[in-house]
C-alpha cells in the first residue's frame, strides 16, 4: 500500500495499443503526492495524455497498477475523486454558465439550494460574475475553459487533472489564467497532474516537473521546481526561473525530443 | 432594431408573395397569348385567375356554406387527424430511434423492416389499416374516423423522426462523453443529459419533414378510407367537378399548403422555445 500523503501512485505501468502494436507507455512508476501540481511535459507521441486518461480511468492500462487515494483508478472515478479538464473546454451548449458548472453537481444528487450556493462559490473563483446566464458561444474561448475548470472544481475533488488545458489559447489569455490557476490551487489545496507542451508553463506552475521520451512513452526524468511560493508574474523573471527552464530543456534534448523544438525557441522568445 | 426587422421580413414576404403572383399571371398571359401548348396548353381550364381562385372562396357549395368556410372545417378536420398523427408518429419515432441506439443489437434485426415499412405505398396500406382498426372496438364502438386517419399521418411521420434521432444521439461528442465517464454517469443519464440535448437539433429538422408529411398523409388518408369530410374528401369532389369550377380544387389546394405551412411553423416556434444553440448552428 501506498503511504497517506499519496494521492497517485503509478507502478510498472504500460499501454500498447492494439494486439502486439504500437507501445504508448513503458515502465511508468510516479507518485503524486497530496497538495503537489505535477506536470507531464514531452514531445507529441511520448504517451503523456494517454498517461492522464489511464490515471482517470477513461483508458485501460496493458499493465501495471494505478492507485488513486488508495484506491484503484476504476473505484476512484466511480467515487468522482477526479475532476478532469481538456483542451477543449467541452462545454454544453444547450446549458447557461451556471448550469454547465452544475453539471457533476447535479449527478452526485445534490439538491438544487446547495447546488446554487457552490456554483455562485465557482462563479466566483474563476471571476466570471456577471455571465452567469450565457451561454457558452457567447464567451471567448479563455472564458468558455475557466467555465471547464469551474466546472472540475465544482465538486471540490482531491486531484485535478488537466489535459493542455490553454493549449488552444494565445499566449496572454494563457499567461492570465495560468496566474488564476496558480491562485485556485492554493485557495482550494487541491492535488493537480497537468500535461503541456510549453517549458515555461510547466515551470511556472508545478512544484514538479516529469519530462517524459517517446516510442515508447516513459519517464526520462523528474525536475523538482524550487520555486517560492506563492508564484507571481514576478517569478517568470527570477534567475531561478531560467535555469529550471534550462534543466528542463536539456532533459528534453537528452530525450531527443526533435518535436519541442519549436516549443523550446517560443520559451526562449519569453525568457 | 426588432422593428425594423420585423418590417424587412414583411416586406419580404410581401415581395415574394407579389413576385409569385406575376409569375404565375404572366405564364399564364404569355402562354394564352402565344398560343404554346408545352408542356401543356394554358387556358382558364388549367391555369385558372389568381383573382378567380381568391373569388370563388365566397361562393356558395352544395353544402350551404360559402367555400370558404367549407374548406376551413374541412381542414380543420384533416388538422386534428395530422395532428393527432403526427404527434403519435414522432413520439413511436422517437422511442423507436432511442431503443434502437441503446440497444444496439436490435438495430441490425430491425433496421431493414424500418426500411420496408416506407417502401410500402402508402396506398396499398391504407385500406387495410382503416378496415383493421373498424373491426377494433373501443366501449363497444370503432374508433371515429379520424383516429384511423391519423394512424396513416403516423406512418409517414415516424420514418424521418426515428432517422434523425439515430444520427443525432450519435453525433454527441466524444470527449463529452469522456466527460460522462468521468463522473461515472450511468447511461440513462448520458442519454437525457447528453445525447438527446445533442440530438434536438437533428430531431426537429426530421419534424420539419414529419410536420408536412403528416397533412399530406392524412389527406391521402381520408382519400383511401373514403372518409369526406376532410381535404381529402374536398379534392376528390372537387376533382369531379373540376371542368365546371377549376377554381374550387385550387382553393383546396391553397388550404392544403396553407395547412403544411402552419404546421411546419408551429415546429420551427417549438424548436426556437426548445434548441438553445449558436444561432448559426439554428438551422
Amino acid at each position: 500500500m501506498n503511504g497517506d500523503a499519496s494521492v497517485v501512485s503509478i507502478k510498472g505501468l504500460s499501454k500498447v495499443f492494439g494486439k502486439g502494436g504500437v507501445s504508448a507507455l513503458q515502465g511508468i512508476d510516479l507518485d503524486v503526492e497530496r497538495g503537489e501540481f505535477v506536470s507531464l511535459i514531452g514531445p507529441s507521441g511520448c504517451g503523456k495524455s494517454t498517461l492522464l486518461r489511464i490515471i482517470g480511468d477513461i483508458i485501460d492500462p496493458t499493465d501495471g497498477e494505478v492507485t488513486v487515494n488508495g484506491k484503484p483508478a476504476r473505484r476512484a472515478r466511480l467515487d468522482r475523486d477526479y475532476g478532469i479538464v481538456f483542451q477543449a473546454p467541452v462545454l454544453y451548449d444547450w446549458r447557461t454558465v451556471v448550469k454547465n458548472i452544475a453539471l457533476p453537481l447535479e449527478m452526485l444528487g445534490w439538491d438544487r439550494a446547495k447546488r446554487a450556493a457552490r456554483v455562485r462559490d465557482m462563479v466566483e473563483l474563476v471571476e466570471l460574475s456577471g455571465f452567469e446566464k450565457h451561454h457558452p458561444w457567447q464567451l471567448s474561448g479563455g472564458m468558455q475553459q475557466r467555465v471547464s475548470i469551474a466546472r472540475a472544481l465544482s465538486f471540490s475533488p482531491a486531484l485535478l487533472l488537466m489535459d493542455e488545458p490553454f493549449g488552444a489559447l494565445d499566449e496572454m489569455t494563457r499567461e492570465r489564467l495560468n496566474l488564476e490557476l496558480l491562485r485556485i490551487w492554493t485557495e482550494t489545496g487541491s492535488t493537480v497532474i497537468f500535461v503541456t507542451h510549453s517549458i515555461s508553463e510547466a515551470v511556472f506552475l508545478s512544484t514538479r516537473v516529469v519530462v517524459m521520451s517517446p516510442r515508447p512513452g516513459r519517464v526520462a526524468g523528474i525536475v523538482p521546481v524550487d520555486l517560492p511560493q506563492p508564484r507571481t508574474a514576478a517569478s517568470r523573471e527570477q534567475p531561478r526561473f531560467f535555469e529550471l527552464v534550462t534543466q528542463v530543456r536539456e532533459s528534453l534534448h537528452a530525450v531527443g525530443a526533435d518535436e519541442v523544438e519549436e516549443t523550446l525557441s517560443t520559451a526562449e522568445e519569453i525568457a | 432594431m426588432a422593428f425594423r426587422r420585423i418590417a424587412k421580413r414583411g416586406l419580404v414576404f410581401v415581395l415574394v408573395l407579389g413576385g409569385l403572383w406575376a409569375f404565375w399571371e404572366g405564364y399564364k398571359w404569355l402562354w394564352e397569348r402565344t398560343g404554346w401548348s408545352r408542356p401543356f396548353r394554358v387556358d382558364d381550364l388549367t391555369l385558372p385567375h389568381v383573382h378567380t381562385i381568391l373569388l370563388q372562396l365566397g361562393e356558395p357549395t352544395s353544402t350551404g356554406d360559402d367555400l370558404w368556410l367549407f374548406l376551413l372545417r374541412a381542414a380543420l378536420f384533416t388538422a386534428k387527424s395530422a395532428a393527432v398523427g403526427f404527434a403519435f408518429g414522432a413520439i413511436v419515432g422517437f422511442v423507436l430511434g432511442v431503443v434502437l441506439v441503446q440497444f444496439d443489437v436490435l438495430r441490425r434485426g430491425v433496421m431493414p423492416y424500418v426500411v420496408a415499412s416506407q417502401t410500402i405505398p402508402i396506398l396499398a396500406l391504407a385500406p387495410i389499416v382503416v378496415r383493421g382498426l373498424g373491426s377494433v372496438s373501443i366501449n363497444g364502438e370503432p374508433p371515429p374516423d379520424w383516429v384511423r386517419v391519423a394512424v396513416i399521418a403516423s406512418y409517414l411521420t415516424f420514418f424521418p423522426v426515428t432517422m434523425n434521432t439515430i444520427r443525432g444521439l450519435r453525433s454527441a461528442d466524444p470527449r463529452a462523453l469522456e466527460l460522462m465517464h468521468s463522473y461515472a454517469a450511468s447511461g440513462w443519464t448520458v442519454l437525457w443529459k447528453l445525447r438527446v440535448p445533442s440530438a434536438l437539433p437533428y430531431i426537429f429538422t426530421a419534424l420539419k419533414i414529419a410536420a408536412t408529411a403528416s397533412v399530406v398523409g392524412a389527406i391521402i388518408g381520408e382519400q383511401t378510407a373514403s372518409i369526406s369530410n376532410g381535404l381529402g374528401g374536398a379534392i376528390l369532389n372537387f376533382n369531379k367537378y373540376y371542368v365546371l369550377e377549376p377554381a374550387s380544387l385550387w382553393a383546396t389546394n391553397l388550404y392544403a399548403a396553407l395547412l403544411g405551412i402552419g404546421f411546419f411553423l408551429l415546429v420551427l416556434v417549438a424548436e426556437k422555445g426548445v434548441v438553445h444553440r449558436a444561432p448559426e448552428r439554428l438551422v
